[in-house]
């Protein structure tokens, strides 16, 4: 709490009438975003809905062009000899297909979840930060932007593999400016996800509404409050790692370079430090979303919800210690590989609960087989067999065999698409109608699904024949006679079919938009779900909730619709109409919009051009920043011009009125977000 | 016209008691909280800069060239601990000056943790320079290399910090940093003090345990 | 997690401060230390500051092997003074402690596990 005992003798904010109020300028530079339709709103917007969508709608854009560099991949090795591709294109794509699905597809489409459903999801208007929100967005999008410029300014991709070891990361292996642009790439979206972790912790912990609980939470909520921690600890190691590498190659520093004394097991360690909670942060937010799904579609609460929740606890404070495993072939001694041998078989009982817990929830319910738990399904028999063939790599001898080979390749996509993938894109078919107010059509969505699941099993399920046998991983082409020719066309023909179910999913996104003109709209709750998010109407009004809910108990929007009878039956008390909130409150103070995250985000990659090219670039993207962070500070949060009642959506016609539309506006009734006004302040 | 007066005081009054409908849940500041947050990941920041410091810092590299060690300039670089140590009490005196609306002791408190702390970045460039002289230089070996980047980092964080105070100081000066904004100074004052419990670690670990 | 248990109690303090904010003032005045408070914590600091310098000068006493020891034991002490009167984690509430010790604590265990890894566990 602010120190305000000045406020009570001086009263500085209290303005004799006709006063001029003193009004900050944010310097004259822009005149403040004042909202509105079109493209200029999403580029100012600090709504945590808007920046969700578009964190969603970049990712699936990196998906496209991860999931081309794949088909790339499988093209070149679906025969011997394959030539599509040479040795040295061949290394920046599968560099950049990893990179890209991991730092710029899931991680992404996770803080899209995240975003959009955490404040929902608490019973608030906006994440604590709304600005720092908007600013993550864009720092993200620039550092993604920035690592895949290098294919057109940079001479080709990074082509070290997503982990990058040295020496083939130094100078003498990969001279490109590929390496770089990773360096660099990966620092900017790390800030991104550094300032979003601290934003959504906050949030989680401050902006519940009343009787909301931790532990009255829902699992995603709680799953992505757990990523978020991981990100908040995990991003500085790999800053670390990441400075060190930019200073070998662009400043000559000894960090990684064994002929002057440095030691390559450094960087493994730190990007191993990083990387294992990493995979965590990839699946726990599916875990989420899974979790969700399957009470829903069972009509039965989650199985074991402190279970659920503190095993994920338990994943989150495991993972720090498990990462040696990565590196059991890297001459780390018995002790070490011992050791961390123990400790990953013992992650596995936190992630052994979590599937126990799944299983059990849908046992005996009254369970829908709907797109989204469909994909909830596989997710859990998906990881569950990546979960078993990492239990193969904690044990050291096996994993000696395996390391390197197609058998972990086959393993860790088992998990991360298995795992992840799959589990948030039933995360985007169970959200859709109430983000975007119209459901994606179920029987193209079971055909999306089965497409996706059965190319998925045909490209990785051979992955562990092939790895077993003892084929390489980034080896850019096979000789015929080693028997992998018939696994490896499979294999490409699966990679062909996952391909032909997203081409399904965005066809049924387009058909099922144009369908809805004609269909009922879905209304709040189309799902008879369980959280608080089904209770305001699709799509969200901006201002979330026209009254913050005050929270009973767990599920508390199923509650709120349905009782146990004295004989235990479940009856219904309310209607989803009249229990639900109809959006129709106006005067809603909300944050206002502002351009300084934007233009503090596009100074950041100017900065890592110019210590690529020329430092001098590096002057006018510091001044950016600088500048931006100035203006920003001393711009208010909340607009002294702004209209407290404009609603972009449905009330101003002409979307311009500034000023004219404030009659009638109660400031009274329904406050604000609370934001205070040192957000960001010097910082 | 009376009407936006009223707005704005208002908006002022939101945005200062950070209020909302039913206030925090924790009952806390959120961006105290932030602020600790940030600093509890800053520790694996500079915890991975000392520890990358502490594998190499016997590493000479195959010239043999000397490294940060020989060339400690213990007694120097205890006076300049000294002062950022110093400036930790000028900041706290600050936050304590602005918390009872004492503006003027406030703005001196605070100039004079900035000149410490410049004072103590200005020896940070005086040792760089004078490592430089005795051909301890950033791209000779791991030890310099872990040496310079660990001791930059830390000048950078500190150089940051002066920007930020000198900010809170214009600030004050032009009368926007009112007493109810001393929640600000003390997120400030946290990552002031934060920066120079961090040198205390380095100061022990890095210079005075022998190698 | 038991945190639950003392955020819920604190919650409770706070909504009553905030219900008013001028006996919020008086509650924080009434908790936070004195300008004298302060500059003893600074003369401590300092007095720890002079004995650590000491060790330096080897000729003057030789403290043998409890040296490392002891110096470890100095940066603690003054690590903790600093953090608990100057950041106030005595005072405030105890959230902020356990996030910023979380994230020290888990710095140290790793990248001590990380140095022992190249030295001992090999």
């Amino acid at each position: 709490m602010t120190p305000t005992n000045a406020t009570v003798t001086e009263k500085p904010l209290e303005l004799e009438s006709g006063v001029t109020p003193f009004v900050e300028r944010p310097l004259g530079v822009l005149t403040r975003p004042q909202g509105g339709r079109g493209w200029r709103d999403w580029l100012s917007t600090v709504d945590h809905k808007k920046i969700g969508i578009m964190y969603g709608v970049s990712a699936m854009v990196f998906f496209v062009v991860g999931g081309v560099e794949a088909l790339l991949i499988r093209l070149q090795l679906a025969v011997p000899n394959g030539g599509v591709l040479s040795a040295d294109v061949y290394n920046q794509v599968f560099t950049m297909h990893g990179v890209t699905m991991v730092f710029l597809f899931i991680m992404p489409l996770a803080a899209a979840f995240a975003n959009y459903l955490i404040p929902l999801q608490i019973g608030a208007r906006d994440v604590a930060f709304p600005r720092l929100n908007a600013l993550s967005y864009w720092i993200w999008l620039s550092g993604a932007i920035f690592l895949n410029s290098s294919w057109i300014v940079g001479g080709g991709g990074a082509d070290c593999g997503w982990f990058c070891y040295s020496p083939n990361s130094g100078l003498a292996f990969s001279p490109s400016h590929g390496v770089d642009f990773y360096a660099i790439g990966l620092l900017i979206a790390g800030i991104a996800s550094l300032v979003s972790a601290i934003n959504l912790i906050v949030t989680c912990l401050n902006m519940r509404a009343p009787g909301m609980d931790l532990f009255r939470m829902p699992v995603l909520t709680w799953m992505l409050l757990i990523t978020q921690f991981l990100l908040l600890f995990a991003l500085p190691v790999i800053t670390v790692a990441l400075f060190l590498l930019m200073f070998d190659r662009l400043f000559g520093s000894d960090f990684f370079n064994p002929d002057m004394g440095g030691d390559p097991l450094l960087w493994q360690h730190l990007f191993w430090i990083f990387g294992h909670p990493e995979v965590y942060i990839i699946i726990l937010p599916a875990f989420g979303v899974v979790s969700e799904i399957i009470p829903t579609f069972s009509r039965k609460p989650i199985f074991g919800y402190s279970f659920m929740v503190f095993s994920g606890i338990a994943i989150g404070f495991m993972g720090w210690g498990v990462w040696a495993h990565h590196m059991f072939v890297s001459g780390i001694g018995p002790i070490s590989v011992a050791a961390f041998s123990l400790s990953t078989m013992f992650i596995a009982v936190p992630t052994g609960v979590k599937i126990l817990n799944w299983i059990a929830t849908m046992w005996g319910g009254q369970i829908r087989y709907t797109t989204a738990m469909l994909f909830a399904v596989s997710t859990v028999g998906m990881f569950t067999i990546g979960g078993l063939s990492g239990v193969t790599h904690a044990l050291a001898p096996a994993d000696t065999q395996q390391t390197d080979t197609y058998y972990i390749v086959a393993h860790f996509h088992y998990v991360i698409f298995g795992g992840g993938v799959l589990g948030l894109m039933g995360g985007l078919y169970f959200w859709w109608p109430k983000v975007f107010g119209y459901l994606l059509n179920e029987r193209r969505g079971k055909l999306n699904f089965w497409l996706m699941l059965i190319g998925f099993n045909l490209t990785f399920g051979p992955m562990h024949v092939l790895g077993l046998q003892g084929m390489s991983r980034r080896i850019d082409t096979y000789s015929a006679g080693f028997g992998f020719e018939f696994w490896n066309l499979v294999a490409t023909i699966g990679s062909f079919i996952i391909a032909l179910s997203v081409v399904v999913f965005f066809h049924n996104i387009w058909r099922s938009k144009r369908e809805a003109a004609d269909l009922p709209p879905p209304g709040p709750d189309p799902w008879d779900a369980r959280s608080l998010e089904w209770m305001v109407p699709s799509p969200v009004p901006e201002h979330n909730f026209d009254e913050v809910p005050t929270v009973d108990g767990l599920d508390e929007w199923w509650h709120r619709k349905y009782a146990i009878d004295d004989d235990g039956n479940v009856v219904r008390i309310s209607s989803v109409q009249s229990a639900a909130q109809d959006g129709s409150a106006r005067g809603v103070h909300l944050p206002s919009p502002s351009f300084w995250p934007l233009v503090l985000a596009l100074g950041l990659p100017l900065i890592g051009y110019g210590l690529i090219f020329n430092l001098w670039l590096c002057v006018p993207g510091g001044l950016m920043v600088g500048m931006a962070m100035y203006a920003w500070a001393l711009e208010p949060v909340d607009d002294p011009d702004a209209d407290h009642g404009q609603h972009h959506e449905d009330n101003d016609g002409d979307g311009d009125n500034d000023g004219s539309g404030g009659s009638g506006d109660s400031d009274g009734e329904l406050a604000t977000v609370g934001t205070p006004s040192t957000q960001g302040g010097y910082e | 016209m009376s009407n936006a007066t009223l707005e704005t005081a208002t908006v002022d009054d939101h945005s200062d008691q950070e209020s909302s409908e039913h206030g925090p849940s924790t009952g806390i500041s959120n961006t105290k909280l932030a602020m600790w947050l940030f600093l509890g990941s800053e520790c694996l920041l500079f915890g991975g800069l000392i520890s990358t410091y502490l594998l190499y810092k016997t590493r000479r590299g195959p010239d043999n060239l000397p490294i940060p060690t020989d060339v400690f300039d213990i007694p120097f670089t205890s006076v300049s601990s000294f002062v950022l140590l110093m400036s930790s009490l000028t900041m706290v005196l600050a936050l304590a000056a602005i918390t009872r609306g004492d503006n003027f002791g406030f703005r001196i408190w605070l100039l004079t943790t900035s000149l410490l702390g410049g004072v103590f970045i200005g020896g940070q460039v005086y040792e760089f320079t004078a490592f430089l002289r005795e051909d301890v230089g950033f791209t000779n070996n791991p030890a310099s290399s872990a040496f310079f980047t660990l001791t930059g980092f830390h000048g950078v964080h500190v150089s940051l910090g002066i920007v930020m105070l000198m900010s809170l100081f214009v600030a004050s000066w032009q009368g926007k940093l009112r007493p109810q904004h001393a929640e600000t100074v003390e997120i400030a004052g946290l990552y002031w003090h934060f920066v120079d419990i961090v040198w205390i670690f380095i100061f022990t670990v890095i210079y005075l345990i022998p190698a | 997690m038991t945190a639950t248990n003392t955020t819920s109690t604190d919650t409770a303090t706070h909504s009553t401060e905030q219900a008013d904010n001028h006996e919020n003032a008086a509650a924080h005045e009434h908790k936070h230390p004195s300008d004298w408070a302060y500059i003893k914590i600074a003369l401590i600091l300092a007095a720890i500051t002079a004995v650590e310098v000491f060790t330096y000068f080897e000729t003057v006493y030789n403290w043998g092997q409890l040296l490392v020891p002891s110096l470890l034991l100095m940066m603690v002490v003054k690590f903790w003074l600093v953090a608990t009167w100057f950041m106030h984690l005595k005072f405030d509430n105890s959230i902020f402690a356990k996030m910023f010790v979380g994230g020290l604590l888990l710095a140290v265990a790793v990248y001590v596990a990380t140095l022992t890894a190249f030295e001992f566990w090999v």
